[in-house]
């Protein structure tokens, strides 16, 4: 550890602060299959909860098919949720259309977690930039003004010479600066919320810390409300102030991110920080495998969806999923044993 | 455990990529031991040639790339001077390899338990349909799959079974070394620590060795015996895994190191490594890690260091500071 290492400070969520945008006891349902009356469906989310502060990010952690993806793009409104209600600044944004969608589709960002599908092999940098500009930024009068502004962007997000930038196309950049392309792209329109899908597992390891880093910066300067997806609860922990994690479409636990990864108090949070690669331990031989396919949910399911796996799992959880417990300041549960 | 009898020893190995108007040395005359019965990890970013090693000790390199000099002695037979009948005894009866996408490494059209007869009935004739079969069923139970699946195709199967299948083909003749590329990159952590704890208790049951690559250098510090650090086609550092985050010799070891934020103690803003590796076709004076070395010196920019052994840490390091 060298002494240029700061300490990142933990900010505690302001009290009394409406939140950004926030999902209430949001249900997302698939059609699985069957036609008419004996359709099918996947309860992809159930009940889920969350809200983004000004500023802060919040990270979304699990296994694939947990749902975390599924929630970005609720947040995006990409599908329409089938139970419960997204707000953005108060207001229901199922509501939205118009106009008002159009400013939405600006206000909220995503970055994706390929930079190699997510920008147009065919067009310059320039093109990615500038379409969104002239789309969703009025204000900008004239080519020399939208010129500055992509510039500028260029700027903030560490690409320098900027102009040098400009007129390359992706397949002359690496994974990571592509990924800093797809950034300054969605914060060209000026959004308030930033999406990110895991923008770093498919870069490589030496440039992840990079993005994350320019993502804090970004996150400070520019008071975004940011959504982390990961599956990489370290990163989680060292990007987010807040984390969920995810289990077969049911946020388990939430809290304070340093307090879930130091302090887990959920059986699968426990499981999975425990599966983390750990270098100052050595491999053992542990009996018993763990790892089973998450279930699917459907209509018909009941009770907490981890009970298949749970060490501590008695009758009561194939019966019914319980409400989140405190435990913690302002960290929760739903396990029937915390 | 491992032994200190040497299994694989390669020497000087050098594999370069032929481009139209230039050539790319993608490993420049690299040297280490694969002990038997030991877990050698490669690690190192994209690029600087862990992969290139790996396929130039099964003998797959295919052009553009070109194995252009040094020695592979597996029990003093130099691998890459062996012929074609040779090479059929070797790969697989003593080498077998999982690939980085072996999750789609499996013919989606063909039963399973076609895929791993194949193997047994090409290097062992003599064991026949029934025995080859009988064998496949051994080899589900040893990595865990109910052995009434074997008829099943790939589709049936989850990504970290369909990566066990391919363990278990590897598994198929008993050989000394497991080429390992990447096997649980794409893999969720939980299936990935299944399946690494199963490769730890193959491993120690029926003693083979693997040279183990992968990204994640905090799984490879805690599956691996030593590790051999790369960087743009060259061994900076060799050393036992538990020193490779606590006692680093190079420079790059210690940033590479730095990369991956860690799940316990304080929230610290960590730098990672700046820059990015150079293009292997204009390669820089000296060490090539200098122009992103934040104690790079005169004379790195000007004699490339050699790799030296420090015997008081059981480790072998190419950096000018030490010296």
């Amino acid at each position: 550890m060298s002494l240029a290492e700061l300490e990142i400070p933990l900010k505690t969520k302001p009290v009394g602060e409406a939140p950004v945008i926030e999902m209430e006891a949001v249900d997302k349902e698939f059609i699985l299959g069957g036609a008419f009356l004996n359709q099918t469906f996947l309860k992809a989310l159930s009940g889920v909860s969350l809200q983004l502060y000004r500023g802060k990010a919040l990270a979304l952690v699990g296994e694939s098919g947990s749902g975390k993806s599924t929630c970005a793009r609720m947040l995006a409104r990409a599908y329409e949720p089938t139970g419960g209600a997204i707000r953005f600044h108060g207001e229901d944004i199922s509501q939205f259309k118009g106009q008002r969608l159009q400013r939405y589709r600006a206000e909220v960002q995503m970055v994706f977690q390929d930079p190699f599908g997510s920008l147009n092999p065919t067009q310059g940098i320039g093109y990615h930039l500038e379409r969104p500009l002239r789309l969703h930024r009025p204000d900008l009068r004239g080519r020399a003004a939208i010129e500055a502004e992509m510039l500028s962007l260029l700027e903030s997000v560490g690409l320098r010479p900027a102009a040098d930038y400009l007129k390359r196309r992706p397949h002359e950049l690496s994974g990571g600066q592509r990924q800093r392309v797809a950034i300054a792209r969605a914060l060209s329109v000026q959004p308030h919320v930033l999406l990110a899908d895991e923008p770093t597992s498919m870069l490589d390891v030496s440039v992840r810390l990079g993005i994350l880093n320019l993502l804090e910066d970004l996150k400070q300067q520019r008071q975004l409300a940011a959504l982390y997806i990961t599956h990489d609860i370290a990163t989680a922990r060292y990007f987010a102030e807040e984390a969920a994690v995810m289990y077969a479409g049911h946020i388990v636990e939430q809290g304070p991110s340093q307090e879930i990864t130091d302090n887990p108090r959920h059986p699968y949070t426990q499981l999975l920080i425990e599966a983390v690669p750990n270098p100052h331990r050595k491999m053992g031989v542990v009996p018993g495998r763990r790892a089973t396919d998450i279930p699917l949910r459907t209509r018909s399911s009941r009770g907490c969806p981890f009970v298949s796996r749970c060490p501590k799992a008695t009758s009561i959880c194939s019966e019914a999923m319980p409400d989140p417990i405190t435990v913690g300041p302002g960290h929760t549960a739903r396990c029937h044993h915390v | 455990m491992y032994s200190d009898r040497v299994l694989m020893q390669v020497r000087n190995l050098t594999v370069d990529y032929v481009g139209d108007h230039s050539v790319a040395r993608a490993v420049n005359g690299i040297d280490f031991d694969i002990r038997e019965g030991e877990a050698f990890g490669l690690a190192g970013e994209s690029g600087c040639g862990k992969s290139t090693v790996a396929f130039a000790l099964a003998r797959l390199t295919r052009l553009p790339g070109l194995v252009s000099g040094g020695e592979v002695r597996l029990n003093g037979e130099d691998v890459l001077k062996f012929d074609k009948a040779r090479l059929k005894a070797y790969r697989w009866n003593e080498v077998s390899f999982v690939f980085q996408s072996a999750m789609n490494a499996l013919n989606p059209v063909i039963p399973v338990s076609e895929q791993i007869m194949d193997v047994i009935e090409t290097h062992q004739p003599d064991l026949g349909a029934e025995g080859a079969r009988k064998r496949a069923v051994e080899l589900f139970d040893l990595v865990g799959i109910p052995s009434k699946r074997l008829d099943d195709y790939p589709h049936q199967f989850s990504g970290g079974m369909r990566q066990r299948i391919c363990i278990a083909i590897a598994l198929a003749l008993q050989p000394r070394l497991i080429i390992m590329d990447e096997p649980t990159t794409a893999l969720d952590v939980v299936v990935q620590r299944d399946i690494i704890e199963q490769i730890v208790e193959l491993k120690g049951r029926l003693g083979f060795s693997v040279l183990f690559i992968t990204h994640d250098l905090g799984l490879m510090i805690e599956f691996c015996d030593r590790i051999g650090v790369m960087y743009s086609g060259e061994l900076v550092e060799v050393a036992p895994a538990e020193t490779i985050l606590t006692d680093p010799r190079h420079p790059y070891t210690r940033a590479l190191g730095n990369s991956f934020p860690p799940l316990t103690g304080p929230r610290l803003r960590m730098e990672g490594i700046p820059g990015t590796p150079p293009d292997l076709r204009a390669l820089p004076q000296g060490c090539r890690f200098a122009p992103r070395c934040p104690h790079a010196m005169d004379i790195c920019r000007s004699v490339a260091p050699e790799l030296r052994a420090y015997p008081e840490l059981r480790s072998e390091a190419a950096c000018h500071l030490l010296n």
